[in-house]
């Protein structure tokens, strides 16, 4: 049985898709069997963020219409044997995504695989709504803004209301907190709302804290997850990110600015 | 300019508190309105319009506001009436 994984937000632009092409990668590369979906139908974008753009032939709504079989929708990465990737439909219409069609597609799955990373369209619309129903764990993505936390809030509102689990009466989903965008500097200026600010509105496990990072759009920009990074700030946030998932304890880094001599600070280094 | 920045940076700090303090305000109105029921605005729509055949009174004269505790819940109605009302009756 597989482990259902939802990144959600409510938020546009907070970083879901960077963050499920990571967690994937990540739990890829511990040798997990992993198949990460995109929800976003109509609006496709994971394809891009992990490089399989042009080797996408079938999608998710081609399999829950039966015009194609898991095995020929499904994109084996090439740079981890355990990693998958299911590219949403770009041109189809958001109903195509029935609550029976993914419930069908996730039971197959769950057969073959240990984690389905689930990513979900911005917003509280149908797709939305899809990715989190059938979830097991949620990884509300948040931004240290304002209107990024209230977002999560909802969510949080949404996921204990409105998921399988929920409706079941099962032990609700469990909920982390992935703080992404994070500038210490500015935090400690007093300009950006701290993980501690965030963590007593949302009062969520905090599952690690993405510093603003240049290397995120340099990875978006070649298709490689930012994880793979292994040298950039974000790349290792995302690793130690999967560990704690994993049930590693491992510290949180990047929460504070790095120490800047007197010279570049006067002269705004 | 670097030094005029550290001076003015330290000297207007906060914007992060009042994000903070408007973000725990607004979050703890989400979430009262989230446990309430459904059928609260409508609720309050035609309590206002049985008023309104009696007294002329605005929307925002009536408030409706419903807590939850332990074991039982309260919901308490509010409509301030206007000084006019025996004139018009």
């Amino acid at each position: 049985m597989a482990r259902i994984i939802v990144i959600t937000s409510g938020k546009g632009g907070v970083g879901k898709t960077t963050t499920s092409a990571a967690l994937a990668m990540g739990l890829a590369q511990q040798g997990k069997r992993t198949v990460v979906i995109d929800f976003d139908v109509g609006l496709r974008n994971l394809d891009l963020i992990m490089g399989c753009e042009r080797r996408v032939v079938y999608d998710f709504i081609n399999v829950i219409n039966g015009e194609a079989n898991l095995n020929q929708a499904l994109i084996r990465d090439k740079r981890c044997d355990h990693l998958y990737v299911l590219p949403a439909s770009q041109t189809r219409d958001k109903d195509a995504l029935t609550k029976e069609g993914v419930d069908r597609v996730l039971t197959e799955l769950s057969e073959g695989y240990d984690f389905i990373v689930c990513d979900s369209p911005a917003g509280i619309e149908h797709g939305a709504n899809m990715a989190m129903y059938f979830a097991d764990d949620a990884v509300v993505v948040t931004n240290p803004e304002v209107s990024s936390v209230r977002d999560s809030d909802r969510m949080l509102g949404i996921l204990s209301s409105r998921s399988r689990r929920a409706e079941n009466g099962e032990e609700p989903i469990s909920e982390y907190l992935l703080l992404t965008r994070y500038d210490p500097e500015r935090v400690a200026n007093g300009e950006m709302l701290s993980v501690d600010d965030v963590q007593e509105i949302l009062s969520l496990k905090l599952l690690g804290v993405v510093p603003e990072s240049k290397a995120v759009l340099n990875a978006s920009n070649a298709g490689v997850p930012v994880i793979l990074d292994r040298e950039s700030d974000a790349g290792q946030a995302y690793n130690d990110m999967v560990s704690r998932y994993l049930g590693e304890d491992v510290p949180h880094r990047f929460l504070n600015p790095e120490k800047k001599g007197f010279l570049s600070r006067l002269f705004k280094g | 300019m670097g030094l005029l920045d550290y001076f003015i940076s330290s000297r207007s700090k906060g914007s992060a508190n009042l994000a903070k303090e408007r973000l725990q305000i607004l979050v703890a109105h989400d979430r009262a309105a989230r446990d309430q029921p459904s059928y609260l605005p409508q609720l309050q729509q035609e309590i206002l319009a049985v008023i309104r055949k009696y007294v002329d009174v605005d929307l925002s004269a009536v408030s409706v506001n419903y807590e939850q505790e332990d074991s039982h819940e309260v919901l308490e109605l509010n409509i301030v009436l206007p000084d006019t009302a025996q004139n018009q009756a």
